[in-house]
């Protein structure tokens, strides 16, 4: 498939592109902005307990604490 | 009329009949569906590691799946790939071209791939049979530099372009199988979900795209922003995303509905947004700035409950593991201060060392 370069298109190419995108675009179904707030909410709230950076966690179930214990050699 | 006139005229006509369609659906706001809702708590992240070892500006960061390794691009021609819990470098990769701009960690674990201003995406077997990292592949075909790649699996990858344009590439034959054009600036990166199937990209042309990777098309169009979209990240469940921008904000755009649904700003904050990251439940977003500032905003609320500071530089990027532990940002600066935060979490720097290298 070739590429496209977009440097070689015409004013009236890029004018016929953004048409028809439109038309498609213009066709969406959308959904009410209130059933989407609240999905986006209860997503949230379904998963910000497992949220580490959130809620932190214990220092002794975190992986990336600093390892102690053992000696430096230098 | 000639046809540019009727064209632009069709256009106007077109656009018009979507806003209306976007209000016909906007029932409700999120600041009034989450009034009742607390702002989080302040956020006080604690750096646990940093990640030493680059002699340049580091440009990019991404997370393997398995939450422990991640990669990292610098312009000191080097990708790394590194052991986030020991800080050990797994692999020291030597790039042909400097000028890397991109990398990405393949789901399985297998590969990494970067590319930049030589305008190619380079794919590099982790895996080799003689423990050796080698190049796989080389995808050129972009005729302008290489801002973003991402692995739909071991055999597929989506690359964004200063072209304008996207490419899905087939990886074993090297070709190019999708081209994905309508962005009418350059292509500056790019987020794909969980599904795969589907990508967004953010552009110069102050716009971002949904496009269906089998067909091609560009389903849905997101404007608002005032400046180029640098940055763009999925939230987590994969119906909105989230965007960065030259023009200081972020945004969250909901898919299903077709719009913006609310604006991340604040007066005091005056520079672009360069990366950004959902935290796993999308409650926290996470968004490095050309200030050298990190900042935590509650995604509901619209408030900033923290900010990562300690940067020397621009942070250029920044992800977030996919278990949600760390977060990890990278940055053009030359060395670390040391600091403490008090508090909770995991946050990884990525940073140019200014003493000796050392492998």
């Amino acid at each position: 498939m070739p590429v496209i370069n977009v440097d070689d298109l015409t004013d009236l190419d890029k004018a016929k592109m953004e048409v028809t995108q439109l038309k498609t675009e213009v066709k969406l179904e959308r959904a009410k902005v209130s059933k989407c707030c609240e999905e986006v909410m209860e997503y949230i709230q379904s998963l910000v307990e497992e949220d580490t950076l959130v809620k932190g966690i214990a220092e002794d179930k975190n992986p990336f604490k600093d390892l102690k214990g053992g000696c430096v050699i230098s | 009329m000639g046809e540019m006139e009727q064209l632009r005229k069709e256009a106007e006509s077109l656009k018009d009949q979507i806003t209306a369609a976007r209000k016909a659906v906007a029932d409700a706001t999120l600041p009034d569906t989450v009034s009742s809702t607390a702002v989080v708590g302040r956020v006080q992240l604690k750096t646990r590691k940093t990640l030493r070892g680059h002699l340049a500006k580091i440009y990019a960061m991404h997370w393997a799946t398995d939450a422990k390794l991640c990669v990292s691009a610098s312009q000191d021609g080097k990708l790394i790939v590194w052991d986030t819990l020991t800080t050990n470098k797994v692999n020291a990769i030597p790039l042909k071209s400097s000028w890397v701009m991109t990398c990405a960690y393949a789901p399985s674990g297998n590969m990494v791939a970067c590319g930049g201003l030589d305008n190619m995406c380079s794919i590099y077997n982790l895996k080799g049979k003689d423990g050796n990292v080698k190049v796989m592949r080389e995808l050129a075909a972009h005729t302008g530099y290489l801002s973003c790649c991402r692995f739909l699996s071991d055999s597929e990858i989506i690359t964004s372009s200063g072209d304008c344009t996207c490419l899905l590439w087939d990886i074993e034959t090297g070709t190019q199988k999708t081209t994905f054009a309508g962005h009418l600036g350059d292509c500056m990166s790019l987020a794909v979900p969980g599904d795969f199937k589907t990508f967004v990209s953010g552009a110069c042309d102050f716009t971002a795209k949904l496009w269906d990777i089998r067909d091609s098309n560009c389903t849905h169009t997101f404007s608002g922003h005032e400046s180029d979209v640098n940055a763009i990240a999925f939230f987590p469940n994969g119906n909105a995303v989230i965007t960065g921008s030259d023009d200081a904000t972020c945004k969250l755009f909901d898919l299903r509905s077709d719009q913006e649904l609310i604006t991340y700003q604040d007066s005091s904050i005056m520079c672009g947004v360069t990366s950004i990251a959902p935290s796993l439940s999308g409650r926290l977003i996470l968004a490095g700035y050309d200030d050298f500032n990190v900042n935590i905003w509650d995604s509901l609320k619209a408030e900033r409950v923290g900010v990562l500071a300690g940067h020397d530089n621009r942070v250029s990027c920044i992800g977030v593991s996919t278990d949600g532990m760390a977060c990890c940002t990278g940055s053009w600066d030359s060395f670390l201060p040391s600091f403490s935060f008090k508090g909770q979490d995991n946050v990884m720097r990525l940073c140019k060392q200014n003493k000796q290298q050392y492998l």
